[in-house]
């Protein structure tokens, strides 16, 4: 392998790695922070406990997600430097309004409420973790601006001279109609992986200890598959517009998704193809009429575009050359997405509907309680790779390819020490944050109980205790 | 001011901040375990960077992305040409984040050992790379006419970039030492305030010579002058240590650290990646800037909301400003 691939092996890895902490993160630091806003407003003890319990499991969580998110901003410079010098002047805006706006808020409020439990008036502590909340969607935000920009390039000007995109609207970039509708899809796909971790967590307790803190349980569970439902409904919703938008700005994308070779008028959705990789013969195939047009146009008779004619176009346009992305990474990871996500929302409604008036769980649901929280995450992943390795070949669709972006220095050695160096820490600290989380779960709420709530006043004799939760 | 020096100054600040917050934490993370006699004293030591570390991070982070955004040549240069010890400054700092979060998540002595150990590996790696680092941005490095780096690894690892590790290493370990007086209560404050003084005298003695080496390089009058400035703050602040006045001694360490660093950015100014083959090759800020466009509304952001996150950061210091005491 050449430099090129072992940095784009690189980019995958810690990129997908990464990625599993995100959603995580963004949608139970909202939960957390909605629980203690029920125990502020009703005062009940139930949601003090939870509160401090999935807010325990949070910040096991965030802490691997910060310090993953490092690698991604170094990675840049680091593997791709003709990339950055290409797209600084217009990517970096929102990277850097990202570190401004969102990290310093994250990471300063984060530690004033996890250590200032003993220390601030109860509304102020409660604000803290809104802050969090914050700072998390507007950090998804400007992230997601910025990628949006390179499946959709707008608000720039193309300099010949010095061969790079330069800014000259950054509204257009903040207001791009793909990122405006990739934000709602992503937080919503982030919630039903919260929603879905917080159920299982739950459910795994109800049906193990089901003698210890029932009611407590019970409330997450109906709280966390509620969630996963109405976030899949949102899912559901944004990612067809999502569709609509992304047949408009990238056909080959979608046409890649659906493996449509020959340009279609009405097109049916394939919910499943055996086929060759080619696509010249279709060994096996269910299929629905009209849906593909429905999707990708918004008309059940629409015209969608097949790969070969698009390939013809864009050779016209961009010069020789393949413009497919992988096709049946793209045909794969889209149904996947799809299915898996469709799978966690039918899990969780089931969920309810099983323990519906105060009805215990079947023993056997024990064993979803693990893989519950693991199918939206599932489907997240997918969702990304899809998007990602769709856009290819291209870096910055229409403009920077993907070859044209990596490191000219740097050497084949140096990529592999770093994606060897970077593959096998986060293995071992995959392992490491599993066993803590696996511990701390089957810990309970009596784990958390710790330091008594915050004090209404702040008395000064407070200073006097041990500084809690995290040390 | 032409915008492509604010943005310059703007990196110098958030470098200095950088290096002064983190400062005192990468010093806390390599001492606890040598101050703190046991648990109950380790736990204290380490609470006293509990609440903030995180946030001081967050100037490396912002030091990144607005290189990224306000010299994209500087940013493609520097990190693609110091590839492995940036490399090895993010496993120092992946380790050190995590062991932070978990160290105090189970009440096991091996476990926290381990945590201990990624600690002060984690704090120690990234505080001696940043040295060898910026000893080599100010030294210069070779650069092509494309201002693409084309040494070695063992280009960085010249004797003047050592010392610059060296010096960082030992200003930090200072810097924590005399933090921890500043925090802490009873014999740790005292075995704090104790260890500051040696260090002290190690880190002035490399400081110096660091220093003067490095003004000899590429210095100027105001560059010097910063850096006598920064000499005769950190001999104040170790006077300070000696007569057991912890915050004048800590102010004297920020000044001497905030002072140092931006002699350094005043001496490298106006180039930021000075090129040791041909001075043809040097980058400048003017070549490595983004456009006047960018500048501008980034400026306009900046300048509303920097300010709040420095009265939102100096209002963590303030709730957390009790000394910490040890409790078994």
């Amino acid at each position: 392998m050449d430099t090129l691939d072992l940095a784009r092996w690189q980019f995958a890895i810690t990129t997908v790695y990464h990625f599993f902490f995100v959603p995580v993160t963004i949608s139970l630091v909202a939960i957390t922070a909605g629980l203690q806003t029920a125990w502020y407003r009703t005062g009940k003890e139930k949601y003090l406990r939870l509160t401090k319990f999935y807010g325990k499991l949070f910040l096991i969580n965030i802490a691997m997600g910060v310090v993953t998110g490092l690698v991604q901003e170094f990675q840049f410079g680091m593997n791709w430097s003709d990339y950055s010098r290409f797209v600084g002047d217009v990517f970096g805006a929102p990277l850097a309004l990202e570190g401004l706006l969102a990290f310093f808020l994250e990471s300063t409020f984060i530690g004033l409420w996890m250590f200032g439990w003993d220390r601030l008036p109860k509304l102020v502590h409660l604000g803290c973790i809104w802050m969090v909340v914050l700072g998390t969607q507007l950090s998804a935000y400007f992230i997601l601006a910025a990628n949006s920009w390179m499946q959709n390039p707008v608000g720039f000007r193309y300099n010949a001279e010095r061969g790079r995109a330069e800014l000259t609207d950054l509204w257009a970039v903040l207001t791009n109609k793909v990122v405006l509708v990739t934000y709602p899809h992503t937080i919503f796909a982030a919630f039903m992986v919260g929603g879905a971790f917080v159920a299982g967590v739950a459910l795994w307790h109800l049906i193990r200890r089901p003698d210890v803190d029932k009611g407590v349980f019970r409330s997450a569970l109906k709280i966390g598959a509620s969630i996963v439902l109405v976030a899949s409904a949102g899912v559901a919703i944004s990612g067809d517009l999502q569709g609509k938008v992304m047949t408009e700005v990238q056909p080959m994308k979608m046409a890649a998704a659906e493996a449509l070779y020959e340009t279609e008028k009405p097109a049916s959705f394939s919910v499943l193809t055996i086929g060759t990789l080619d696509g010249s013969k279709e060994i096996f195939s269910i299929k629905v009429p009209y849906l593909l047009s429905f999707l990708a146009t918004g008309h059940f008779d629409g015209e969608v575009q097949g790969i070969n004619s698009l390939q013809d176009a864009y050779e016209k346009l961009y010069g020789p050359g393949s413009y497919n992305p992988n096709i049946p990474l793209t045909y794969w990871t889209f149904r996947l997405m799809i299915g898996v996500g469709m799978a966690s929302a039918a899990v969780a409604l089931w969920l309810l509907w099983t323990t519906r008036r105060g009805r215990a769980p079947a023993r056997w649901l024990v064993y979803l309680a693990a893989p519950l929280p693991l199918l939206p995450m599932a489907a997240n992943t997918f969702g990304w790779i899809f998007t990602e390795t769709g856009r290819q070949p291209w870096l910055v669709f229409g403009l920077l390819p993907t070859a044209s972006g990596v490191s000219p220095g740097t050497t084949s050695g140096e990529v592999i020490t770093s994606l060897v160096g970077f593959t096998v820490l986060y293995g071992v600290l995959a392992v490491v944050e599993t066993k803590l989380l696996l511990r701390t779960i089957r810990g309970g709420l009596a784990g958390t109980d710790g330091p008594a709530e915050p004090p209404d006043d702040a008395p000064d004799k407070a200073a006097e205790k041990p500084l809690s939760f995290a040390y | 001011m032409e915008l492509t020096t604010v943005w310059f100054v703007a990196i110098a600040t958030l470098w200095t901040g950088y290096f002064v917050l983190e400062g005192f934490d990468f010093g806390v993370g390599m001492l606890y375990r040598v101050l703190g006699r046991d648990e109950p004293e380790r736990r204290a030591a380490i609470s006293t960077i509990g609440p903030v570390w995180d946030g001081n991070e967050v100037w490396l982070i912002m030091a990144g992305a607005a290189t990224f955004a306000a010299f994209p040549e500087w940013y493609a240069t520097l990190f693609s040409g110091f590839y492995l010890p940036l490399f090895a400054i993010l496993v120092g700092l992946i380790l050190r984040g995590v062991a932070l979060e978990y160290r105090g998540k189970r009440d096991d002595p091996v476990w926290r050992s381990r945590m201990d150990a990624m600690i002060v590996a984690g704090s120690l790696l990234p505080a001696l790379l940043w040295g060898v680092a910026f000893g080599n941005i100010v030294r210069g490095v070779p650069l092509d006419a494309e201002h693409e780096y084309v040494g070695s690894l063992g280009t960085l690892l010249n004797p003047f970039a050592l010392l610059g590790g060296l010096t960082f290493v030992a200003v930090f370990v200072t810097h924590g030492a005399i933090f921890l007086a500043l925090r802490t209560t009873d014999d740790l404050r005292l075995r704090a305030n104790r260890l500051a003084t040696r260090a002290g005298a190690v880190a002035a003695v490399l400081a110096i010579a660091f220093l003067v080496w490095a003004q000899a390089l590429r210095g100027d009058t105001v560059s010097v002058g910063l850096a006598i400035a920064a000499v005769v703050a950190f001999g104040g602040g170790l006077v300070a240590n000696v007569m057991r006045r912890e915050g004048w001694a800590f102010a004297g360490t920020t000044f001497a650290i905030g002072l140092s660093v931006v002699s350094l950015f005043v001496a490298l100014f106006p180039d930021v990646m000075p090129s040791t083959l041909d001075p043809a090759s040097t980058l400048t800020t003017v070549e490595a800037a983004s456009t006047p466009y960018t500048l501008k509304v980034m400026t306009i952001i900046t300048a509303i909301f920097f300010p709040m996150v420095l009265l939102y950061q100096g209002w963590t210091y303030w709730v957390f400003r009790k000394r910490v005491m040890v409790t078994a």
